[in-house]
This record gives structure tokens, C-alpha cells and sequence, in this order.
């Protein structure tokens, strides 16, 4: 019975198809089973993560947020532009990560203000604010291309955490973000479940009526959502241009199909209400899987994003399936077994 | 009263308009802790619009509103909660995608303005709350899988919890069955006793007098009578709500005898759920079925409709055998069957009154062109609408926009406009005002005569005894006894359900 009941959960489904592919990519290519290929899958996966578990939250809300891509690479350019124009040169990466998500959190706040005291419909909200963060952006922060960013965010991209030379193929290098980033994971998981907010968002994403009359504030928590998710957004800005060793403005624009796509197959429900931090990761690892490595299988990079959008179409369609067939089951269960 | 001090909650001169429609022109009441006060009035009266302003829902668009020794003008329902108000509301207002243990546990949360949320005291609250009220249902099941009776009793352990001192209730007891009625009532004693002050509101007379120390009766938006309730009978508490004399005799026409029958059910098994159900139903004759919440009524009207699942035995509608377990096929053998889940299941909230009316039955409306006559579609419409009093300026407003009895009606009328050869209607007057009550009895009776077959499942005793020619009791899934015309009595019918 209890297996049964895995078997349907999303998250097991992921994990099925996480391992087909290994086994298919594998196949083809073995070098695809080497500790540095994982590490790489790994590295890969860390802003995708990020920005993952921002849009999460927005999902579970009953919204969407389509301009996070946008803040954060505003937020990371602009942290870099600041910091070149001021001079600034510290010896870590904590002052630009903390400008990135200070720049985050108040586009955020941004957000928040059309969505929560304007009431406009998050799509078009974001996809409005969205637009204009870039055109701010370009017009007066910058266009240009930085190759020469801050030394410390520039070094911070080689910080590997371990480094592993098999006897045969190439080093292994696990980069510290992995510690960062399984901490803020596991924060966010707390989060919401074991915070009022936490709950609060879930709530008003099951709906808003009823969570109103409960009492919690529904422009209150949709503007921490806002906020929240321009804060995480700016932060994997920051780590995206790190990474990267170089600021580009024109970067991350057009990346919310992956994310989006990489939530929703993890069980986020586009109708808001459901969805978990555990199958975001696992989302996030097939997406990335798919991206880093389709390649071995000889399937071309536009191909990949045709497969990207395939996969959130499938994501969304098992949704719609599953909850027509639960619509049945209710209806045959609308009995009334109460026991007295 | 002891540990509370003497409080009073109330509203004086409340108007409220939805877009040029008066609701409510200047209610005032009050009720003090430890009383539980009673607002009586038809569907549409404005019961559910005052308990919402007073809540904090709606904002009135001018009066007072007074909880304890605050006043406020505007009034948000955080602001309520936080002066300790709970409402069971008349749609429940839960939230589908949390567990039963969460939606009896946020209020709690929130009154204590917590920032952490734990499981296991989530788990502890829901577990309590429910146990106060005498009911046992699994905490850990999502809210969208369980019964319509299920959902409204986590409504109420929701509203009963420890910071509670204002409680409304509006029409909590429409699902239940007596033996959970009593037991809500035993949980009213104890909160009196605690000092809550408690607003209920019920179509059902005798819940009001057995349970209520006070009232106040609106009639349009207006109140038409207030006082003890002790001063207050039973007609004249229904002739201030109608202005009218409603009478609740038996109204059932005679049966011709006929050799035909409309359905016949032979042998359904079901296990655990019915063991071996038989019975059959004359052209214009009206069954009753009652039993107790899980004795397998509901899944019985469900089964007939092939919306719960049959293991074996026959369903013969006019002679013909039809197929089991599709609701389609019994659906076009020409069975009809109103859910006791309206709000959520009968409708399409969103949807026009209009359109709701005729969602079943379109193919009537067609023109010979195959395509729908606005002109048949409107004027089907505004006689249903007229025939079962639904009250509404328009009926091209949505159907949330109706009272919760206007919806029930809506419900019914769209059923009764497909004209089916059997008709179930799962109490069909739950949440219906006793006038209109009574004319929703007397369609079902001109119906009869004409020729349809009823199957009418209820716990509304008095209901069945007025309207059916035979009642069946059901008890663990078997008939445990079935009582003739001659037969109907209230005393011995809820003995045998005892
Ligand atoms: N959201 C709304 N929009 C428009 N009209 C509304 C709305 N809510 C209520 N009304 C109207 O206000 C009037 C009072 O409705 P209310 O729900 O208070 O009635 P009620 O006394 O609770 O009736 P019932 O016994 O059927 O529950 C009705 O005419 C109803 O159509
Ligand atoms: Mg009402």
C-alpha cells in the first residue's frame, strides 16, 4: 500500500527518470560515469538551484515571477559595475554577494508593490517589471561587456572544496558553493514548513479567499515572496558572474524556461498550492543532466531546448492528469465515513 | 461564566449594498458572553452578509461594529481573529491543499501569533480539537479526499479552539446527521460555560430553540423581530421570517397503483459498504432513505448514479438493465441525482445563474438549426427562477453572488429541468429557508404526480414523514427496516435510527 503510494509520488518518478538517463547517457558515453562529470553536474546546478527555490516559493503562492532572471543578473552586473566605480576591493566575496542581494531584494520589493498594492496579475506584473529592469540596466548602469571583475569574485570561482585525481581521466574539483548552497536549501525547506510564512504562502496558494478569512495578510506575505525571491535571485546573480568570471548584462535573459520547467517537473503545481524543496533539486539535476550531457548523445543545443519546453508541457499535462483523476476519486469518495 | 469577564459583540446600523443591491439596511444586535444568540430569516436575508461584516470579511459600507470594548469602522478579519472571532462559514472556507490537521491547526497559529510551525503540535491541536467534538477523522488526510460531513465538522474544530470568544456559526449542522448534531450542541454548552459568546444561524427550528438563549429575525435586509427566545414559538418564528403561516403537514399525494416500476435494484454488493440492497420505486411514487453518517445512504444514491463503485448485482431502470459503475449510462437511462455537496459539486461558482440552470438538460434549447436559442435558454432561465424563488436581480450575475440557499436552488432547478424518469435528491432542502422548504416540497409532490419516481435521501425526518410514501432506515450497509405510509411516525423512525 505505502509502496504504492511512493511509486505515485513525483519524486519518484524524477528519481526514475534521473537514473534512465544516466543509463542511457552512460551508455553511449562512459566517460559520463566519471567524479568529474558529476562535480560539473554539480557546479552547473548551483545558480539553477538557486533561482529554483525562488521561484518555488512564488509557485507555491499561486503566482509566477518571470522577471527573476533579469534581477539577478541587474543585481550581479550591478554589484560588479559598484564595486569597479567605487574602487572597492575586498579581500572576499561576502561585500558583493551582499550588495547583489541587497539590489535583489528591493527590485523585489518592486514587484511586491505592482503585485500586492496594485493588484496587477503576477505575469504581467513581472513580465512588465521585467522589462524595465533591463531597460534600466542597459541604459543606465551598463552595457558592456566586464571581463575584469573584483579579484575576490574572480578567485572565488576556482574555490574548490575537494579536489580528486582518479588514476586515469581528468581532476575532479567539488566547488565550496556546495556547502552554501545545501545550507540555504535545507533553510528554504525549513522554511517553509516549519515557519508561519511558510504555511501562510502554501495557504494562499490553495486559495485567497479562504486564507484572507483565516486572518493572514495576503499583501503582506505575497510582498515577503516578492521580496524573498529578487533576494535569492540577486544572490545567484552574484554567483553566476563569479562563476563565470566575467559580468555580462546580456546574460541569464531567456533562462526562466529552464527553471520554470525544472520546478514544475519537480511537482510544483502551476495552480499553486503544492510543491517541495526535494523535488526542485531533483528537477533542477534532470534539467541540468539534460543540458550538460544530451550532447554526448549527439542531440544538437537548440534541440535541447525544444526538449526543455517538451518536458515542462509533460510536467504540466501529468498535473492536469493527476488531478482530474483525484476530481474522480473524490467524487466516489464524497461519502460520508465519518466514524462517530 | 466564569473566567471571562462579561462582553459584548454587536453591530449597530449596518448597511451594506452589492452594487445597487441592498443586503442589509441598518441591522443593529448584539450579544453578550455566554449567550448564544440565534439570526433567523429566509434565504437571502442577509444572515451570512452580517456574520461576514462582523468578521471582518466585508466591510459595511457605514455602521459600527463592536467586539468586546473596541469599535471599529473598518474591521479586517486579521483585526477579528485577533479579537478572538472564529466563523464557521457557511461554504467551510478550508483550504484543499493542506492536510485536515493544518486547517484545524492555523487558527491557533495565528491567534497566538506564533512564527513556528510544528508538526507535531499541529498534530496535538487538530487531534484535541477534534476529539472535543467527539468525531474521528485521519489528521493526515488531504482536505480534498474526505465527505462533505467530514469537511464541515473540521470547519467547526476549527472555530472551537482555545482562543475563541466570539464564535459564529453559519448553518454548521446542514451535513450532519442527529448524532453529530448533538454532540456540536454539547461542545455550544461547554464554550457558553467558558464564557464564549456564540451567533448561530440554522434553517432548522428546533436546533434554534433547543440551542438559542436569544434572537433576531431579518426579513430583507431589515430586522423584523428580536427578543428571548423563550417569547418566540415555533410558527412565530417562521411567520416574522415569511410573513406567512407555513404549515408542515403531510403533503404526499396519494399513489395510484401502478404495475411498472421505475427502477428496480436487485442484490448490490459493495463491500463493506452495502451488502445486498434491494428495492424498487413505482412511477410517481417518493422513497425516503435515512441512516446515520456512515451507514452508506450517500454511497447508495452514488451507486445508483454510477458514481460509486458496485461489485455486483442490477440496476433495471423501466424494464432495462442498465450498465453499472458510468454515470453517463445512468444518465441517459434517465436518473437524475442532486449531490448533497451543492456549493462545491453541483455548480460552476463562476458561471452565470443562467447558465447553470441549463447546464444539463441543453439539447432541449436547441433550435432546429441544432444550435441553442438564446431566446429558449433565457426564458427557460427566468421560469426556473421564478418557480423556486431564487432570488437574484439578474440572473447573468455569477452564482457566487447568491445566498447559500439561493444556490442550493439552483442546484435543483437545473436537475428538475432535465426531466428525469428518477429523481434522487440527496437532502434536498438542506440550507433552504421553511418557506421555501415547503414549496420545494410541493414541486416534488406535482412532480410525482405527473409521474416521477423519487429517491429521496435525508435525515430530515420530519421532511420524509411530510413527502414520502415509504422510507427505508439503513443501518451498516444493509435495510434494517422499511416503514409504509401507515407507518411514519417521528418517535419510531428516530428510534430505529438510534
Ligand atoms: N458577493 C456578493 N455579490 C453580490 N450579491 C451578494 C453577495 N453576497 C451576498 N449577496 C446578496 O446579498 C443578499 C444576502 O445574502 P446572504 O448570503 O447574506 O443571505 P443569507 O441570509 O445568508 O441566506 P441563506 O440562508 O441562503 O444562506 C442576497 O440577496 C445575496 O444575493
Ligand atoms: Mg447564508
Amino acid at each position: 500500500m505505502d509502496f504504492k503510494k511512493l511509486l505515485r509520488r513525483n519524486e519518484t518518478a524524477l528519481i526514475i527518470a534521473i537514473v534512465l538517463l544516466s543509463v542511457i547517457i552512460g551508455a553511449k558515453s562512459p566517460e559520463f560515469y566519471s567524479l568529474a562529470n558529476l562535480f560539473d553536474i554539480f557546479r552547473s546546478s548551483f545558480v539553477q538551484l538557486l533561482f529554483a527555490l525562488g521561484v518555488l516559493v512564488v509557485i507555491i503562492s499561486g503566482g509566477i515571477d518571470v522577471s527573476f532572471p533579469v534581477v539577478g543578473i541587474f543585481s550581479g552586473y550591478s554589484a560588479v559595475v559598484l564595486m569597479k566605480h567605487f574602487d572597492w576591493n575586498p579581500g572576499n566575496v561576502s561585500l558583493p554577494i551582499a550588495l547583489a542581494i541587497v539590489i535583489g531584494v528591493i527590485l523585489g520589493a518592486l514587484n511586491s508593490i505592482a503585485i500586492a498594492s496594485f493588484g496587477i496579475p503576477t505575469l504581467i506584473a513581472t513580465l512588465g517589471t521585467s522589462g524595465i529592469f533591463r531597460g534600466i540596466m542597459l541604459t543606465f548602469i551598463g552595457s558592456s561587456f566586464i571581463s575584469d571583475i573584483p579579484a575576490a569574485l574572480d578567485k572565488f570561482a576556482t574555490a574548490d572544496l575537494l579536489k580528486i585525481q582518479p588514476a586515469e581521466g581528468t581532476l575532479a574539483r567539488l566547488h565550496v558553493l556546495i556547502i552554501p548552497v545545501v545550507i540555504i536549501t535545507i533553510l528554504v525547506s525549513l522554511m517553509l514548513n516549519r515557519t508561519m510564512f511558510g504555511r501562510s504562502v502554501y495557504a494562499l496558494g490553495g486559495g485567497v479567499e479562504a486564507t484572507r478569512r483565516l486572518g493572514i495578510s495576503i499583501k503582506r506575505t505575497q510582498a515577503k515572496v516578492y521580496m524573498f525571491v529578487g533576494g535569492i535571485s540577486g544572490l545567484a546573480g552574484i554567483l553566476y558572474v563569479s562563476l563565470q568570471r566575467k559580468a555580462n548584462p546580456y546574460d541569464l535573459y531567456g533562462s526562466e524556461l529552464d527553471i520554470i520547467a525544472a520546478v514544475v517537473l519537480g511537482g510544483a503545481s502551476i495552480m499553486g498550492g503544492y510543491g517541495t524543496v526535494f523535488g526542485t533539486v531533483l528537477g533542477v539535476l534532470l534539467i541540468s543532466l539534460i543540458k550538460g550531457n544530451l550532447i554526448l548523445l549527439g542531440v544538437s543545443g537548440s534541440w535541447q531546448r525544444a526538449a526543455i519546453g517538451a518536458l515542462l508541457l509533460i510536467g504540466i499535462t501529468v498535473q492536469a492528469i493527476n488531478e482530474s483523476k483525484k476530481a474522480k476519486n473524490r467524487r466516489v469518495s464524497t461519502s460520508d465515513e465519518v466514524a462517530g | 461564566m466564569s473566567t471571562l469577564l462579561t462582553a459584548e459583540y454587536g453591530v449597530e446600523n449596518i448597511v451594506k449594498s452589492f452594487g445597487g443591491a441592498k443586503a442589509l439596511s441598518g441591522v443593529s444586535l448584539s450579544v453578550k458572553s455566554g449567550e448564544v444568540h440565534c439570526i433567523a430569516g429566509e434565504n437571502g436575508s442577509g444572515k451570512s452578509t452580517l456574520i461576514k461584516i462582523m468578521s471582518g470579511v466585508h466591510a459595511p459600507d457605514t455602521g459600527l461594529i463592536r467586539l468586546g470594548d473596541k469599535s471599529f469602522t473598518k474591521l479586517s478579519p486579521r483585526e477579528a481573529v485577533h479579537e478572538g472571532v472564529q466563523v464557521i462559514f457557511q461554504d467551510f472556507s478550508l483550504l484543499p491543499n493542506l492536510s485536515v490537521a493544518e486547517n484545524i491547526a492555523i487558527p491557533t497559529y495565528i491567534s497566538e501569533n506564533s512564527r513556528f510551525f510544528s508538526k507535531s503540535k499541529t498534530k496535538e491541536i487538530a487531534a484535541n480539537a477534534l476529539d472535543l467534538i467527539g468525531v474521528d477523522i485521519d489528521i493526515n488526510a488531504s482536505v480534498t479526499d474526505i465527505s462533505i460531513a467530514s469537511k464541515q465538522l473540521i470547519a467547526i474544530a476549527r472555530a472551537t479552539n482555545q482562543g475563541v470568544k466570539m464564535l459564529f456559526m453559519d448553518e454548521p449542522t446542514t451535513a450532519l446527521t442527529r448524532k453529530e448534531i448533538k454532540h456540536l450542541f454539547e461542545v455550544v454548552e461547554q464554550l457558553k460555560e467558558r464564557g464564549v459568546a456564540t451567533i448561530f444561524v440554522s434553517h432548522k427550528i428546533d436546533e434554534i430553540q433547543e440551542i438559542c438563549n436569544t434572537i433576531t429575525i431579518l426579513r430583507n435586509g431589515e430586522v423584523v423581530a428580536d427578543g428571548i427566545m423563550r417569547d418566540f414559538k415555533r410558527d412565530s418564528i417562521s411567520e416574522a421570517m415569511t410573513g406567512l403561516n407555513v404549515s408542515e403537514t403531510r403533503i404526499a399525494p396519494p399513489l395510484k397503483k401502478a404495475s411498472t416500476k421505475v427502477i428496480e435494484v436487485r442484490n448490490l454488493i459493495t463491500k463493506p459498504t452495502f451488502l445486498d440492497i434491494s428495492f424498487s420505486i413505482a412511477p410517481g411514487e417518493i422513497l425516503g432513505i435515512t441512516g446515520l453518517l456512515g451507514s452508506g445512504r450517500t454511497e447508495l444514491a452514488e451507486a445508483i448514479f454510477g458514481q460509486y463503485p458496485i461489485d455486483s448485482g442490477e440496476v433495471i431502470v423501466e424494464g432495462e438493465s442498465i450498465r453499472l459503475n458510468s454515470s453517463p449510462a445512468a444518465l441517459k437511462a434517465g436518473i437524475g441525482y442532486v449531490p448533497p455537496d451543492r456549493l462545491t459539486q453541483g455548480l460552476f461558482l463562476e458561471q452565470s445563474i443562467l447558465r447553470n440552470l441549463v447546464a444539463v438538460g441543453v439539447d432541449q434549447y436547441q433550435s432546429r438549426g441544432k444550435r441553442l436559442s438564446k431566446k429558449r435558454l433565457a426564458e427557460a432561465g427566468e421560469k426556473w427562477i421564478k418557480d423556486l424563488r431564487i432570488k437574484t436581480k439578474n440572473s447573468l450575475n455569477p452564482v457566487t453572488s447568491l445566498s447559500g440557499g439561493n444556490q442550493q436552488r439552483v442546484v435543483l432547478a437545473k436537475w428538475l429541468a432535465m426531466n428525469p424518469k428518477l429523481m434522487i435528491l440527496n437532502g434536498p432542502t438542506v440550507g433552504v429557508d421553511i418557506g421555501s422548504k415547503r414549496e420545494i416540497l410541493e414541486i416534488i409532490r406535482d412532480r410525482a404526480q405527473e409521474g416521477m419516481g423519487f429517491l429521496v435521501v435525508s435525515d430530515d425526518i420530519p421532511e420524509l414523514i411530510q413527502i414520502c410514501h415509504r422510507v427505508l432506515v439503513i443501518k451498516n450497509g444493509q435495510i434494517s427496516k422499511e416503514f409504509n405510509e401507515s407507518e411514519l411516525d417521528e418517535e419510531v423512525l428516530y428510534k430505529e435510527l438510534s
